[in-house]
């Protein structure tokens, strides 16, 4: 059986831009897949092919079993979509905002404003839902969007970065919320730049970059590909930077990689971080080198980069930029320690 | 997938016929919602045509010959009307814009409702907030001395060209918003185009009074056309037009002069409509 969300060879070119260079999908029914990437990535362009918004250059898609293209209209009633802005109509009230949606999705007057208000207390909007979207905080909105989108229950769900711009809470609770549409037996693509978040949520991820798909698997799967923890040092003095990285060559599982002008050095180690660690405190103390700081982090989007490429994002972009292959603007994953 | 043809419960599928009316219907009344919630919008846009009518009605008029037998005031009110539906129409550019601008234009093209509705909706509620409009400058005009003077049928025959008037432009409006997209932009290329159009007519002057070779341009103008057609309904014969510019059926009798206002509501119409759908389902 085919799954809910195929794509063979997608590509899409904005001019001489190349947004998505063949893509290749299978999400099975009834599962979370993230799309993982930083900006520029293709997430948003592929999201955008998927709900019928674009056109793509080659290849095919289909979802529930319909083509993109050919049974776009067929295809457009089964499912759901919050884009990466939330489009909520700001002069509506959150309930007028998603009895709407209900009504072009052609339920009778009755049953989209009977669906609008359960759905607002499932969100936890039932109180403000009389009020104007315009008063609603940033992460109402949010809601309220990915609300909207639920309100005809589509089989298959994209969510175009979900929870950028939410506090820890609010993104918590739309974690859990996503978790029980699972449960309800939907499908849903979510894209998204954190690799905590495709970790919390997805069953399988792939990590995008340049519009290809650079590497597939679940949470776990592609931890062990990225080398799971990393350790970081930062060195007291730049100038033993080379010297420090030279001590400490064969510890973890990959090359160091010397950030010079932050002093800092980066080993990817694998699930034996603690070993790593005193290994490498215990070679760097034999050679009297001195330390700022040194600690294990779970990896980031820039490890994974790191590991999957072999160079970190901005070294690539730079080539990028110099080649005139592609344009783009900064990237970088969020950082977040352990 | 074997489950692939059955949509969720409640749902169906979007028939272009079956909901091209009543999606647009649906945007409509959201448009309309939404105008209710900011009504100071209403009262710029009637700043606009005060602004004229105090500047023409008070600072031009002794300047201006009007044809015999009618004061200023009542040659220019019913061009103002005209005037004010079409630039009430860039409303609709605008809209278009600000939705595209909040990623709602994304949300419609994802849904299954008919690729009409959006531009039906606006339209329509534009059409809406016309007639408000045009019925408080007729307000304005009865406050510096304006009457209808020919009877309720001619008054509300003016108000129903008036308001066809707008909503041509309104899908005219609607192709530049598709095209333009930036709020900004579509502001001003529908005055750079609307304003030599507006002005080169017999809207607020008689075409008598301009440049002899602007003349044949001016009467020729739709605009002139309406405008002229707008008076005679509004006063009577006393405003028939003396045109001398020969169209195919005379614009001298109000039966040529509302021939040639449908001809060119039509005609605009059949070609603004489907283009500017069009520009909507090819948006990305
Ligand atoms: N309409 C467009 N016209 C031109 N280029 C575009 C357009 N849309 C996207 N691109 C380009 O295609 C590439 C992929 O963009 P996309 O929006 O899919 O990235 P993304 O992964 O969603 O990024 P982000 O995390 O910033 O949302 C980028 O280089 C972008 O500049
Ligand atoms: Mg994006």
């Amino acid at each position: 059986m085919a799954g809910a969300i195929v794509a063979e060879g997608l590509r899409k070119n904005f001019g001489s831009v190349e947004a998505l260079r063949g893509i290749d999908l299978d999400v099975a029914s009834g599962t979370v897949f993230g799309f993982l990437g930083p900006n520029g990535a293709g997430k948003t362009t592929a999201v955008r092919i998927f709900t019928t918004l674009l056109l793509p250059d080659g290849g095919r898609a289909e979802v529930v079993g319909l083509d993109v293209v050919r049974d776009a209209e067929a295809l457009r009633a089964r499912i759901g979509l919050a884009g990466q802005s939330a489009a909520v109509d700001e002069n509506l009230t959150g309930l007028e905002n998603i009895e709407m949606v209900g009504r072009l999705y052609h339920l009778p007057a009755a049953e989209a404003r009977r669906r609008a208000g359960e759905i607002l207390e499932r969100f936890g909007l039932a109180e403000a839902g009389d009020r104007q979207a315009k008063t609603y905080s940033g992460g109402m909105r949010r809601r309220l969007d990915v609300a909207a989108s639920l309100v005809a229950r589509p089989d298959v769900l994209f969510l175009d970065e979900p929870t950028t711009g939410l506090d820890p809470r609010s993104r918590i609770d739309l974690w859990a919320m996503i978790r029980e549409l699972v449960h309800e037996g939907k499908t849903i693509l979510l894209t998204t730049q954190y690799l905590e978040e495709a970790d919390n949520l997805a069953d399988r991820i792939a990590v995008v970059d340049l519009g290809t798909i650079i590497a597939e698997g679940t949470a776990d799967e592609l931890k062990d590909q990225i080398g799971g923890e990393v350790l970081e040092l930062h060195v007291k003095d730049p100038a033993q930077i080379s010297q420090v990285g030279q001590a400490l060559s064969g510890v973890g599982i990959g090359e160091p990689s010397i950030d010079q002008e932050a002093g800092k050095i980066r080993i990817p180690v694998g699930a034996d971080g603690p070993a790593a660690l005193l290994d490498s405190v215990r070679r760097i103390d034999d050679m009297k080198l001195a330390l700022e700081d040194i600690a294990l982090h779970r990896p980031t989007l820039d490890d994974v980069f790191l590991s999957l490429t072999g160079h970190a994002a901005e070294e690539e972009q730079e080539e990028q930029a110099s080649s005139g292959r592609r344009k783009r603007g900064r990237r970088q994953g969020q950082r977040r320690d352990a | 997938m074997s489950t692939a043809i059955s949509a969720p419960p409640g749902v169906r599928p979007g028939g272009r016929i079956r909901y091209g009316f009543s999606d647009g219907m649906v945007v409509m009344r959201r448009n309309l919602l939404q105008l209710s919630r900011i009504p100071t919008v209403l009262v710029f846009e009637l700043v606009q045509p005060i602004m004229f009518v105090l500047l023409f009605r008070f600072v031009f008029a002794g300047n201006i010959i009007t044809p015999p037998g009618m004061t200023y005031v009542m040659y220019l009110m019913p061009g103002i009307f005209t005037q004010n539906a079409i630039f009430g129409s860039t409303t609709t550019a605008i809209g278009l814009a600000e939705d595209m601008k909040k990623g709602l234009l994304d949300r419609f093209r994802s849904l299954p409702m008919a690729r009409s509705a959006v531009l039906v909706g606006r339209t329509t509620s534009d059409l809406a907030k016309n007639l408000i409009l045009v019925l408080l400058v007729i307000g304005v005009g009865y406050l510096v001395n304006f009457r209808f003077q020919n009877g309720l049928v001619g008054a509300v025959a003016m108000i129903l060209l008036v308001l066809a008037v707008g909503f041509v432009f309104s899908w005219i409006s609607a192709t530049v918003g598709l095209a333009i997209k930036e709020v900004e932009g579509v502001q001003a290329a529908m005055f750079t185009g609307i304003f030599p159009i507006v002005f080169i007519s017999s809207a607020l002057v008689p075409v008598q009074g301009m440049v002899s070779w602007i003349q044949p341009v001016a009467e020729r103008n739709p605009v002139t056309i309406w405008a002229n057609c707008a008076r005679v309904l509004a006063l009577g014969n006393v405003a028939l037009p003396t045109d001398r510019a020969t169209h195919t059926i005379p614009t001298t009798s109000l039966e040529g002069l509302l021939a040639w206002s449908a001809i060119w509501i039509l005609g605009l119409l059949i070609v603004f409509v489907p283009v500017s759908i069009r520009m909507y389902r090819k948006l990305t």
